[in-house]
């Protein structure tokens, strides 16, 4: 799967890293709807974490679409409160 | 509606699939598809040096402030050889409020700076990504058939595409956080500006609403240690006793 971290460009993951993204994306969902700053920013490395470790980055030729587009690095809470809503990355 | 799949991204995939489906001819697809993404570049070179601009006029604020310190310090000696503490004091807490000020707004300055290096590496990054789906188009162009061609260039287009909403999006980022600290800087001018040192004597010991801003804003120890500071220097020139306790020339 070819995930996107916003403003750096575009990572190619494993497609078994798609399920564990979408557990930490719907706790993040949860953090934030919950107001839960704290957890929120934990989650939001731990996703970082995931696809800076696991994902190589996209030579700059390759023009391919994500199938995922995580917000900036330096998200806001109050920006996550716009984004980190609803279904999470997969809808169930 | 997927949480983090970016808006912004599927505003612009529908764009450009709405423009594919416009032309019959791929070959005029492409070529109109990448005449648009050399436009939608120009867009983000002068979206960057705008924020260059912001930058600038945050700078030069800046400067200024500083100027405003040196002044009110400067007015706040003066006040205190004239034996006016109460004027001093009121001098030295808007030093206070604009040194901190001041060091936010070079701290975010300095952050801003950062934001437009990575602005720079990023369009060079599109620039690259455009160059290739011009090269690809050709290829595209010389070797496949419609069908096969309609897919390989919505491919590349959104590619293409994504990329740039998402330079679009930290742009838009960027200019956001450069206005909003022009709007803070520009209102520690004001509040400076009506605390010039000739409105602090009509100020007086009354109670507005700049003091009651400085009174939350700075700490009055730091300000009665400035005080005393001062008071040791003027002092040093004229003797033990504090020039305020007893001036030699009255007002």
């Amino acid at each position: 799967m070819i995930v996107r971290i916003s403003g750096e460009g575009q990572f190619r993951l494993p497609d078994s890293d798609g399920e564990r993204l979408n557990e930490l994306d719907n706790r993040a969902v949860s953090a934030v709807e919950a107001g839960d700053e704290t957890g929120f920013r934990e989650l939001w490395q731990q996703m970082l974490a995931l696809v800076e470790n696991d994902g190589e980055a996209l030579a700059e030729d390759e023009l391919v679409e994500s199938d995922v587009i995580l917000p900036p690095r330096d998200v806001s809470f109050a920006e996550a409160q716009g984004e980190f809503t609803g279904e999470g990355l997969i809808p169930d | 509606m997927p949480g983090l799949a970016g808006r912004m991204s599927t505003v612009i995939k529908s764009k450009i699939s709405r423009l594919l489906d416009r032309a019959e001819d791929p070959g005029e697809t492409l070529d109109y598809g990448y005449q648009k993404q050399v436009e939608l570049l120009q867009n983000v070179k002068k979206g960057i040096a705008d924020v260059v601009t912001s930058k600038k006029r945050l700078q030069m604020q800046s400067q200024k402030l500083e100027q405003q310190v040196v002044k009110l310090d400067t007015q706040a000696r003066q006040a205190l050889s004239q034996n006016r503490e109460d004027l001093a004091r009121t001098a030295l807490e808007r030093k206070s409020l604009l040194q901190t000020e001041l060091q936010s707004l070079d701290q975010q300055v300095t952050e801003l700076e950062g934001q437009q290096e990575k602005l720079t590496e990023n369009e060079k990054k599109l620039r690259a990504k455009v160059e290739g789906f011009r090269t690809k188009k050709e290829v595209i162009k010389a070797q496949y058939s419609a069908a096969e061609a309609q897919v390989k260039i919505s491919e590349a287009a959104n590619g293409v595409g994504e990329e740039m909403a998402d330079l679009g999006l930290a742009l838009q980022r960027a200019e956001d956080k450069t206005e909003q600290m022009r709007a803070r800087a520009g209102a520690v001018e004001e509040l400076e500006a009506a605390g010039a040192f000739d409105d602090i004597t009509q100020l007086g010991g009354g109670k507005d609403d700049i003091d009651r801003e400085l009174a939350e804003l700075t700490s009055g120890a730091q300000v009665d240690d400035e005080l005393a500071k001062m008071k040791a220097e003027l002092g040093s020139g004229g003797g033990d006793t504090p020039a305020l306790e007893s001036g030699k020339e009255g007002q």
